[in-house]
């Protein structure tokens, strides 16, 4: 059964194939609003989220199916003990197609490989979070108009940031970028992630702590949030939380062309003046998942039915 | 130093020098119930100095665990007294249960019956990561 852990589990022909379905949806919706009737999403969530579950929840009932839900491990038998192989198989009974969002790392594989449907990770703790980076990519490919020759700036905590290392992931298989990674020391691109994407690929990348230095280079900013849920120190993220905050004044140097995007939820990282800045993608992407959280449940529940 | 020859077991050999009690733990042999002959630093031509360890009984070892360990290292199978077998080991390409994953945010850190699996991430640095959380292992 075909399940979706992390984003190198779609090829780049599948990217291709869904960010054209996800466009066929905007322009086409109507053709789409029964594609999945009779069909049931289960959205289990045990951490918080606001977004991605909407997100989940919204296009399935766009699809025409249906949702049943778990929000928070407290009202379901996790609670009790139960194993996350135990709980993919029980709702593999009741569900079509899972999308799970777990605070542990490699919580999404362990269902997928014990449940007898499809499994969606969204997201599980700080490592990866596809469905995030389908959605950056779309936002990428309708505001630059394609995927290579781009300066890609990622800001904030590089470190615990899932949908940072997935869009590298994602990134990485066109030609001709480039990275800059801003960041403090404490929160710097993991080593795996350079080594075994950025240094195994030979793509440039740049390390630097001031972000306004390297804006005026860049053609997508990826601004991130320092996530309180992944510090065990309340003191470190009290330090680091602030370190980036995006206003205006500082994008005066910024190309016209700049796209900016954030996951969400922010907190200070982007002033709510930039709003209104045609410049400002993030409310786009918002959308934009939803898209391609469509076109990603079209196509594993047809595979599944194959 | 006299060892005796075995009759039927297993002699793992080439091992590299200092490493034979990190295989003799992994491979959990203080818990069999035979002879078990942990010879170290022995003069070695091709290698300078080798371990060597005999088990008196021919009993599945793990080859994974001694691939990690040392890929250089060989098994000889011995029946009644005479070579049977002589197999060559290389890094494998995951490991279950030989490694732990010491990441507290790894689902393995919470999900008591779970498999620690560690797949070879760099054959040349020797390198393994969770398949959980792609933590290293060390």
């Amino acid at each position: 059964m075909r399940s979706i852990i992390d984003i190198l589990d779609l090829s780049v022909a599948e990217l291709d194939e869904l960010i054209a379905v996800a466009n066929d949806i905007i322009a086409h919706p109507r053709n789409y609003q029964d594609a999945c009737a009779r069909k049931k999403l289960a959205t289990l969530f045990f951490e918080p989220s606001t977004r991605t579950r909407l997100s989940f929840e919204a296009a399935m009932y766009e699809l025409g199916g249906s949702v049943l839900s778990v929000t928070g491990g407290a009202t379901s038998s996790v609670a009790k003990g139960e194993s996350i192989a135990d709980t993919a198989k029980t709702v593999s009974c009741y569900a079509d197609i899972i999308a799970m969002r777990h605070p542990k790392e490699g919580a999404a594989l362990v269902a997928a490989r014990n449940a007898s449907i499809p499994v969606i990770n969204a997201g599980d703790g700080g490592h990866c979070h596809p469905t995030q980076t389908l959605a950056d990519l779309l936002t990428i490919q309708r505001e630059k108009g394609g995927f290579s020759g781009l300066t890609i700036g990622l800001c904030g905590d590089l470190k615990f940031g899932r949908t940072v290392h997935s869009l590298i992931n994602a990134m990485s298989r066109y030609p001709d970028n480039r990275f800059i990674l801003v960041s403090p020391e404490e929160l710097k691109l993991p080593s795996y992630v350079k080594n075994d994407t950025l240094r195994k690929y030979g793509l440039p990348y740049v390390q630097t702590t001031d972000l306004q230095e390297c804006l005026p280079e860049m053609d997508v900013l990826y601004m991130t949030r320092v996530q309180r849920e992944r510090f065990f120190n309340e003191e470190d993220y009290l330090r680091l939380k602030d370190t980036y905050i995006l206003t205006p004044d500082k994008l005066k140097n910024a190309k016209q062309e700049l796209c900016i995007m954030h996951p969400l939820p922010r907190v200070n990282e982007i002033s709510v003046a930039i709003d209104d800045d045609p410049r400002a993608c993030y409310f786009k992407q918002v959308l934009n998942g939803k898209y391609m959280r469509m076109a990603l449940i079209l196509k594993l529940l047809k595979e599944a039915a194959l | 130093m006299n060892i005796d020859s075995i009759q039927n077991g297993i002699v793992i050999d080439h091992i590299k020098a200092g490493s034979a009690m990190v295989l003799y733990d992994l491979l959990g042999l203080d818990a069999l119930d035979v002879s078990v002959a942990i010879i170290k630093n022995v003069t070695s031509r091709k290698m300078g100095k080798k371990d060597i360890i005999k088990i008196d009984a021919d009993i599945p070892v793990d080859l994974d665990v001694i691939g990690y360990v040392d890929p250089a290292a060989t098994i000889n199978v011995i029946r009644d007294g005479v070579l049977v077998e002589k197999k060559s080991l290389s890094l494998p390409k995951t490991l279950t249960n030989v490694l732990k994953c010491k990441n507290p945010r790894c689902i393995t850190s919470c999900e008591q019956e779970l498999d620690h699996v560690f797949r070879l991430a760099d054959e040349e640095k020797k390198l393994y990561r969770c398949v959980y959380c792609e933590t290293k292992a060390n």
